[in-house]
């Protein structure tokens, strides 16, 4: 083949690549101004802090909002130290072993167990088993346990980047392990776990499958006032809004103000995450690099 | 002593919160059983695979037919794929052998971002901008369907394609490329012939895990997809997916009832699906890493 002709073909290939990578970004341009266009006409003081009103045709969402964030943290709560727990035990005590290596499994398996089949766990053992009821607590604990290869994963890559020589200072000194742990590691990989941590929550905060059965409800006009009772979800008042409302096309606007909050609290806490990380490393005390 | 009791049993503590994963996925398999199996009692699984629908509500005998879900899940997964595999592939190659630095910074957070998009979000978008854009490009009168589903589905599959593509093409060893180079191939030829291949197996560890996302995703196909409890004609008509199908019908069902229990059957499935998909992406990223 003639250089012309391959030089040719060589152009038209990386043009199509780059076509791709154009169709990706699209695609995140469309979401985003479609949701912002239509969803901001409707956000103000009264739509935040208003229950819904006129058989959910008027009014706000706020018990969806408080909903959402009480049952993330929850989830948060049972995630957090357990995947902490899990990392620290896999990076600092496990040898590698056939255990290590089925838990290792185990966690690649859970992260890929789908949301709704997390929603039958959740109502087998936490409505139904331990007797919580569909309640804001259910929701919560089936949310945390979603959540937690997230964490795991996160929480062990915080740890990885402590040096060893760190380990090894402490121990040459005559500190016991766990001495080591705490005093020498632990201080460096806190901040890049909770980073994980929260990128973790945000997922958790838009998740709908888990909790259609767990205790999110249709319609409450009070905050949920104790761990077992049912609570509003931003996710799952789109979902009612956009599929389930008997004048879907009246509470659009709603929906799609619904749609704008929940991608703003999402995006909110990641890029809490990433700046946070950001700002770790700037300080020097992550040490990645 | 006293201290190494103490060592002890904080390692032994640490020890019982890596067990927890593992009991987890355990405790997620033996409780799907558990309330899988009494529907076996009713419900033969030859009955299962023969009835041609699936009509618990039906007046004289209620019928548990899985396939034209199973067909349904399949339809969009297939759906989906046939548009996130060779986009995802090609933007992960622009990613990691065309950008310029700079390019693949600001690109990059667009695939997290992506990535973070609640399903529900898309879902939404699936109802009221896919839907119509169907209805205005095919004359029909419903735009939900399994195009809109595996439209959606595409999106939800191709981060986790890219990145980890872009991961597996990042993992070639910079010889083979300087090798091709140095032979007279240009930089295309060199990425199609050379850091493709060489990548193959990374990359359809990538595309199982973006088909097992596929496969388990709930909101989007359930609110996209038009959820006909018919036998999936076309890809034109609607479908009802397995995930679909438990989301629907378990806040309605009653509690211990053969429906109840066929509704863990069907996650039963998913969940064995999903386990080797993932089991399968495992084998072939082992083999990646193995080889570079």
């Amino acid at each position: 083949m003639k250089a012309g002709s391959l030089r040719v073909i060589e152009w038209l290939g990386f043009m199509a690549l780059r076509a791709c990578m154009c169709f990706v970004v699209l695609i995140l341009v469309v979401v985003f101004y479609d949701i912002i266009t239509k969803g901001i006409g409707i956000i103000s003081w009264e739509f935040l802090t208003q229950p819904p009103l006129d058989g959910m045709t008027k009014g706000g969402i706020f018990p969806a909002i408080i909903g959402t964030l009480f049952v993330t943290i929850i989830a948060g709560l049972l995630a957090v130290p357990l995947g902490m727990g899990c990392a620290i035990h896999l990076n600092e005590y496990a040898r590698d072993n056939g255990l290590t290596r089925f838990i290792r499994m185990a966690i690649r398996n859970l992260s890929g167990v789908p949301s709704i089949v997390y929603g039958l766990f959740g109502v087998a053992l936490f409505v139904e088993a331990a007797h919580f009821g569909t309640s804001i607590l259910a929701a919560g604990c089936t949310l945390g346990l979603m959540t937690l290869p997230v964490t795991i994963t996160a929480s062990e890559e915080a740890l990885k980047t402590v040096p060893r020589a760190y380990r090894e200072g402490a121990l040459a000194l005559g500190a016991t392990k766990w001495q080591s742990i705490w005093g020498n590691v632990l201080p460096y990989a806190v901040p890049g776990m909770l980073t994980g941590a929260i990128l973790g929550i945000s997922r958790a905060a838009g998740e709908t499958a888990p909790i259609l059965f767990t205790g999110a409800a249709f319609f409450l006009p009070d905050i949920p006032n104790s761990l077992f009772s049912q609570f509003m979800a931003l996710p799952y008042h789109l979902y009612i809004m956009s599929t389930q409302h008997h004048n879907i096309v009246l509470v659009r606007p709603i929906a799609y103000g619904t749609a704008l909050v929940l991608i703003v609290l999402v995006f909110t806490l990641n890029l809490a995450a990433v700046m946070l990380r950001y700002h770790l490393r700037k300080k020097g005390i992550a040490h990645g690099q | 002593m006293n201290r190494r009791i103490k060592e002890k049993i904080i390692e032994g503590f640490f020890f019982l919160n890596g067990i927890i994963v593992i009991g987890i996925l355990v405790g997620i398999f033996v409780i799907l059983v558990r309330n899988a199996w009494p529907a076996f009692h009713d419900v033969s699984i030859g009955d299962m695979i023969r009835w041609p629908n699936w009509n618990p509500d039906a007046y004289t005998t209620p019928t548990y037919g899985v396939l034209p879900m199973l067909m349904s899940t399949l339809m969009v997964t297939l759906g989906s794929l046939a548009v996130a595999v060779p986009v995802g592939i090609g933007a992960a190659a622009y990613l990691s052998d065309v950008a310029s630095p700079r390019v693949r910074e600001i690109a990059k957070p667009v695939v997290e971002i992506l990535a973070g998009i609640p399903s529900v979000v898309l879902g939404f978008l699936g109802i009221v901008l896919v839907g119509p854009m169907i209805c205005k490009l095919t004359g029909r009168y419903n735009g939900l369907n399994a195009v809109n589903g595996s439209i959606l589905l595409a999106v939800m599959a191709l981060p986790t394609i890219i990145s980890l593509s872009e991961d597996a093409l990042g993992s070639v060893p910079r010889s083979y490329e300087e090798a091709s180079l140095a032979l007279g191939a240009n930089k295309w030829q060199t990425v199609i012939n050379v850091k493709i291949p060489a990548a193959a197996s990374g990359i359809l560890a990538a595309c199982m895990l973006g088909m097992g996302r596929a496969i388990g995703e709930t909101m989007t196909v359930l609110m996209a997809t038009g959820n006909a409890a018919e036998f999936p004609g076309s890809f034109l008509g609607p479908v009802k997916t397995m995930t679909a199908t438990i989301a629907i019908e378990l806040g309605e069902v009653a509690y211990h009832t053969t429906h109840y229990y066929m509704l863990f059957v069907v996650g039963l499935m998913l969940f064995i699906i999903t386990f080797f998909i993932n089991l399968a992406a495992d084998v072939f990223f082992h083999k990646h890493t193995r080889a570079h």
